[in-house]
């Protein structure tokens, strides 16, 4: 028999209405893997039981001839995504215990589509990072490894979920990407991550981090996977009112293979100081495997791209500011009060107790930013330098149809490493900032291994709402780069 | 501009509600400080007659009838605080 680990999700579709296997098998197969690879800390919460119990659910429904897009399909699901009954952490010793009492609405159309939840994915805390080195429940470690054998970082915020993709502990999974919290990680496990536009998904039972920015989307194995799964997590949800009122398009179907005559855009400001030469050669290639099917290539200008990261960080930090003022040890979450304490000293007792250093760390930055004499220095600033972020984009693709660029500056590092430093660890989200701070829909890819035999992504950048022209591109990216290569333990 | 001293952090830290150590005030200090001295570099962008980006979501905020459409449900809105009493949460005194 296959192993039903190495299925991708498309092809795990098509062999369970073939009945080549059944959910619960492929779900059994999928639990074995995650107890097999737990040193990685992939999952904060496995939830086998109710796996099981909802994979006998999903096959009693096919077999009444009632299947869904995700009918069957094992996935985990990022520990951000308010999970009814089950343990939301969001990472932080704040919300351990927390069992919300209702369900996000991204996973309520992902297990009415009939999907089955392996359990809740690790994460930086509050999503706030990029190595995933900040969960209050310990570091996940990446399935690949370099020459040296050195535990390598995922990526953050959405590591583990990256971690349980690349290494067959689910088919796919849910991230969410404030500034490239799905990217990045996709990029550093050799996976494929989309941010969809900010809008096209709910973010309602989504834990907030920055309100503006958040966004939820599918972690997976490949290009066709990532238009599967995003199908069925997005739409209009009356409970988000940013969301946004429009249709969702066959996604699947937008997989053409054919962008003759499309043009693919190139940002000159990209080509960053100290690039390492072989990111830069990585989108060389991309470039040419575009061209060689038929796309225009032109270069286009995104001239305040050097400031996107200021910007993030302080629009990011104030909304995070703002958002976690609601961990006050009163209605949910940890709390901690002496004989004696006032309301003040149990709500700083309680959140200098509950949340870790780099969540710390953004909520006082936020707190400066936003203070009286310091939000029109600071926060209007960085509002203003962000629609000038935006209007580049909207310069820009009055030319193109969409831009390529990397995906992160770096192949995945060693734990530990830019730890020093915050302002270290933020340089890695440099290329995904900018779409991020422009809400577009933006989509990495692997395409090449490092020098130390490590996978690195490129990064598609489309309209407002057009994920399928950024769907279709990845494809023919995606049969060009033809990347094959697997992390240790996952070859054949 | 934008170096922060130890009582500003103190400061800072009161207003985020977040109990902060002695020597924790020195580190964030450090820490705050690049973090600020990063994002300096916004000031030498015109802004001139640039309105603010508050969201990219082109979208002017639904408007729905005014009614109720959830409640009774005091048990779930209960369920996950550390402190209860009587159908309420319990806070510390606030009043002498």
């Amino acid at each position: 028999m296959t192993d039903l680990t190495k299925l991708t999700l498309a092809e795990a579709r098509d062999g369970l209405a073939k009945g080549d296997y059944t959910s619960v098998e492929l779900t059994q197969a999928h639990l074995k893997s995650m107890e097999a690879h737990r040193n990685l800390n992939a999952y904060i919460t496995e939830t086998p039981d109710k796996a099981i119990e909802m994979a006998k659910v999903s096959d009693a429904k096919r077999a009444k001839g009632d299947a869904g897009n995700m009918e069957g399909l094992p996935i985990a699901v990022k520990d951000l995504f308010c999970t009814e009954g089950v343990q939301t952490t969001a990472a932080s010793h704040i919300l351990e215990g927390f069992k919300p009492e209702y369900e996000s609405t991204v996973t309520s159309k992902l297990f009415d589509n009939g999907a089955v939840m392996l359990g809740k994915a690790n994460l930086d805390e509050f999503a706030m990072g990029s190595a995933n080195t900040s969960s209050y429940y310990g570091n996940v470690i990446n399935p690949w490894k370099g020459k040296d054998g050195k535990n390598l970082v995922p990526g953050g915020s959405s590591g583990g979920s990256a971690a349980a993709v690349a290494g067959g502990m689910a088919l796919a999974a849910t991230g969410t990407d404030t500034g490239g919290s799905i990217r990045q990680p996709a990029s550093y496990c050799g996976i494929v991550g989309l941010k969809p536009t900010y809008g096209r998904c709910s973010r309602w039972g989504v834990v907030a981090f920055a309100s503006s920015l958040d966004q939820a989307g599918p972690m997976t194995k490949t290009v066709r996977d990532a238009a599967i799964m995003l199908g069925s997590m997005a739409g209009h949800d009356a409970k988000d009112s940013t969301s946004a009122p429009m249709a969702v398009p066959d996604f699947e179907a937008a997989l053409t293979g054919d962008i003759r005559g499309m043009k693919i855009g190139i940002p000159k400001e990209y080509r960053v100081d100290g690039m390492p030469e072989e990111i830069s050669k990585l989108w060389e290639n991309g470039v040419a495997m575009l061209r060689d099917a038929g796309a225009e290539v032109v270069d286009v200008t995104l001239p305040h791209t050097k400031y996107a990261l200021g910007t993030y960080y302080i629009v990011a930090p104030a909304e995070a500011s703002s958002n976690l003022a609601r961990y006050d040890g009163l209605r949910y979450g940890q709390r901690v009060m002496d004989e004696g304490d006032s309301l003040d000293d149990m709500y700083s007792k309680s959140r200098a107790a509950g949340f870790g250093k780099e969540v710390q760390r953004r909520i006082m930055i936020g707190t400066y930013v936003l203070s009286a004499g310091y939000y029109d220095a600071y926060y209007n600033k960085a509002l203003k330098v962000r629609r000038r972020i935006y209007e580049d984009f909207a310069n820009a693709f009055g030319k193109v149809d969409a831009i390529l660029a990397p995906t992160a500056p770096s192949a995945a590092f060693a734990i530990g490493e830019n730890e020093d430093d915050p302002v270290k660890m933020y340089l890695n989200d440099v290329f995904t900032v900018p779409a991020s701070l422009a809400g577009l829909p933006g989509l990495s890819l692997p395409a090449g291994l490092s020098s130390e035999g490590l996978p690195l992504g490129l990064q598609l950048i489309g309209k407002p709402f057009d994920e399928e022209t950024v769907l279709r591109v990845g494809g023919v990216l995606e049969s060009a780069a033809n990347f094959t290569a697997k992390p240790f333990g996952q070859e054949g | 501009m934008s170096s922060l001293d130890k009582e500003t952090v103190r400061r800072i830290a009161y207003l985020s509600r977040i109990n902060v150590s002695e020597e924790g005030l020195t580190e964030l200090a450090g820490d705050l400080t690049r973090i600020l001295d990063f994002v300096e570099e916004l000031q030498e962008v015109d802004v001139e007659g640039c309105e603010p980006l508050t969201s990219v979501a082109d979208l002017t905020l639904p408007l729905r009838k005014d009614e109720v459409t959830d409640g009774n449900i005091q048990q779930k809105v209960l369920s996950n605080a550390p402190m209860t009493d009587a159908g309420c949460f319990v806070v510390p005194k606030v009043v002498e």
